[in-house]
């Protein structure tokens, strides 16, 4: 079966996007991760301030989740980083995304819904924005994250336009 | 139907001689139990003396409760829009565009029916808050809900004749009643049965003397004897039950296409219902086989369409199901119908195989699931050395692994996908087996997924986005090129810019 099962030919597979991310998402996703892992490190060397008894079995869990957090905040983003690509091109959008699953969407124009763009606090912090593309589909929105905000900018105002020319009602 | 002004209309009024009915039937579930405690404190009298005034004051403001809702509730179809006025204390104002309704479901419980009533929602399927997208009338006659539906769904244009539409696409043949104890249900109904009869013994406070006398009935038995017994009867009873469920929801079932291009399907026992589906909503079909009825060669038929109206995880599976599981022949004939094929998509199409390597996934998973509780009955017998929990263990390993493997095998052996005509076809699954055959053109869009496990082994999971049914149809641990071949041929020029052909094994541009 296997000789079948290798397409006509060559074999295929999909070329990474054409553009990267901005550079301060590393700082940005870096931060991200120092909160959500700092904040209950936090709580549990507080409760071990008080709670003499309990010490060691708060801080344990406390150090090896310290632990964790410091080594996938100096690791995690520039894996992302690496991974994070995006592409407009005049028919679609195409986005490669994650790092232990990696995933590689395209939404063609014609089929776009609405164009959205997100900035968090930290994401302003940064000077960066997310560009959240909707499609008819509940699994279809496909994001763009850790992008230059006035970039994010240009590139919703692009879409927009580009698929309000676009005729269809996108389902 | 009283007309106050331009089209206005009222609800049915006898909703209110129902709503006292039903109370009234919730009040003798409650009352009965009320009066042998109170009885049996005092005397019989005295606890009717204190229930029976109690259910006629639950009654009676239950009753004017749905006789000021009645009176508040006004609806009117317009030209282009349906109106539904309604709301004691907050008023609510709802207007639906008559050209974005989708669907217009009937439901009549066995009450309603009794007074040719029906509960009618029209909804237009649109993603929204809740509530915002349905408009509900509960309930109206049985007539002029037939005539809502029918207004609201015909999209032939007023004046013209239209199509006749080809009448009934299948019935029930009650011989598929046979599918319907196979399948989870059997067993959860038949320990629900038992659930059953010891709340109602608890009610009554006997909930001691029913264990008490089955444990007498049982003693002269051996006891993995008496376990055989009572499993034995609880699958007797669950099988009974989901007969009988199959029956209550399945019975008269018929399916038709009607002029106006709409799929109606009719079905019900004791709750009649009638769910509308606008053809050009829909964007394939799945063939769904669990298992159980997979070994009898049977199939059911889901619709996959757009703006669904999802209430709850039970009323969903119900609301896309066009045919309950049937001979898989059967099955395939409705699907060429529904989709107005010469031959359903699910049985044209050549599925071609996956890589071998899926197959070792799959057997890991297997045999991941089936060492799971075994390891966790070892750790347990050997941190409590109870030596039961050890033999236990190497039990469920003997017992679960060649299940596990079997099942691995069996979902190997049904990943496949294919083209058939104007539908892609990707089947996977083997408790559960589903084939979908999804209308090319109703792929919006392609995801491809990889882990780093499938990237060492050159798989990836292939996901066309879809408006319809789950918002995405996978075909699952594909061969990279081979995916990306069949993705580019069902729906060219999605993938296609961003394909390197040829692409070398060592490619630098893989992180």
């Amino acid at each position: 079966m296997s000789a079948m099962s290798i397409g006509e030919g060559a074999a295929l597979r999909l070329r990474p996007p054409s553009n990267q991310v901005d550079r301060r998402a590393v700082p940005w996703w870096r931060t991200t991760l120092l909160l959500t892992g700092g904040v209950p490190v936090l709580v549990l060397v507080v409760l071990a301030v008080f709670l003499s008894g309990a010490r060691f079995w708060l801080l344990l869990p406390a150090a090896v989740l310290t632990v964790l957090t410091l080594l996938s905040a100096l690791l995690l983003p520039l894996w992302w980083y690496r991974v994070h690509r995006w592409e407009v091109t005049d028919e679609a959008v195409y986005t490669r995304t994650g790092a232990i699953w990696q995933e590689w969407r395209v939404v063609p124009m014609s089929r776009i819904q609405t164009v959205d763009t997100q900035r968090g606090p930290l994401e302003q912090y940064f000077g960066l924005a997310t560009v959240t593309v909707t499609t008819a589909s509940a699994r279809g929105a496909v994001k763009i994250p850790g992008l230059q905000h006035m970039l994010a900018a240009d590139l919703a105002q692009q879409l927009t336009e580009t698929t309000q020319a676009t005729p269809g009602d996108a389902t | 139907m009283t007309t106050t002004e331009v089209g206005w209309q009222q609800l049915d009024r006898r909703t209110v001689v129902v709503t006292a009915l039903t109370t009234a039937g919730v009040c003798v579930g409650g009352g009965v139990p009320a009066v042998y405690w109170i009885g049996r404190a005092t005397s019989l009298w005295i606890a009717l003396a204190i229930v029976l005034p109690g259910a006629a004051l639950v009654i009676a403001i239950a009753a004017l409760a749905d006789l000021l809702r009645w009176h508040k509730t006004r609806y009117r179809v317009l030209a282009d829009r349906v109106q539904l006025n309604k709301g004691i204390v907050f008023r609510t104002r709802r207007s639906l565009a008559r050209e974005r309704i989708r669907s217009v479901d009937l439901t009549a419980g066995p009450l309603l029916r009794v007074f040719r009533l029906v509960n009618v929602k029209i909804g237009t399927g649109e993603q929204t808050g809740a509530g915002q997208s349905s408009l509900s009338l509960y309930p109206v006659a049985r007539a002029e809900a037939e005539r809502l539906r029918r207004e609201l769904l015909d999209r032939t244009p007023a004046g013209a004749l239209g199509d006749a539409g080809d009448g009934r696409l299948a019935t029930l043949d009650p011989q598929w009643i046979r599918y319907a104890p196979m399948s989870f249900v059997t067993p959860t109904l038949g320990a629900a049965a038992f659930g059953l009869v010891l709340q109602v013994a608890d009610w009554f406070g006997m909930q001691d003397g029913v264990v008490m006398w089955t444990f007498n009935r049982m003693r002269e038995l051996p006891l993995v004897v008496a376990i055989l017994v009572l499993v034995v009867i609880g699958l007797v009873i669950g099988l009974v039950a989901a007969s009988a469920l199959f029956v209550e929801m399945w019975w008269q079932y018929r399916l038709d296409r009607e002029p106006g291009g709409t799929l109606r399907v009719r079905r019900g026992l004791l709750t009649a219902r009638s769910i509308s589906l606008e053809e050009r909503r829909l964007r394939g079909v799945e063939l769904v086989e669990p298992l159980g009825n997979r070994l009898l060669g049977a199939a059911r038929v889901d619709a996959v369409a757009t703006g669904l109206v999802k209430q709850s995880e039970n009323e969903s599976t119900d609301h896309k199901t066009l045919l309950p599981a049937a001979p898989r022949t059967e099955a395939d004939r409705v699907a060429a119908a529904v989709l107005r094929e010469p031959v359903s998509p699910t049985a044209a199409v050549v599925l071609r195989a996956h890589p071998v390597a899926a197959r070792g996934r799959r057997i890991r998973w297997g045999l991941a699931g089936a060492a799971a509780p075994a390891l966790v009955l070892l750790l347990l017998g050997w941190l409590l050395s109870v030596e039961v929990l050890l033999h236990l263990a190497w039990l469920s390993a003997v017992v679960l692994v060649p299940i596990a493997v079997a099942l691995a095998l069996d979902a190997y052996r049904n990943l496949g996908h294919g083209i058939a005509g104007e539908y892609l076809v990707a089947r996977s699954g083997s408790v559960r087996r589903g084939t979908v055959a999804l209308q090319r053109r109703g792929v919006i869009g392609w995801t491809a997924r990889q882990s780093i496990f499938q990237r060492r082994k050159g798989l990836l999971t292939l996901t066309a986005t879809t408006a319809a049914g789950s918002g995405g149809y996978s075909v699952h641990d594909v061969g990279e090129s081979q995916g990306l071949a069949f993705a580019e041929a069902a729906v060219p020029d999605l993938f296609g810019p961003f394909l390197d052909r040829a692409a070398d094994e060592s490619d630098s541009s893989r992180v």
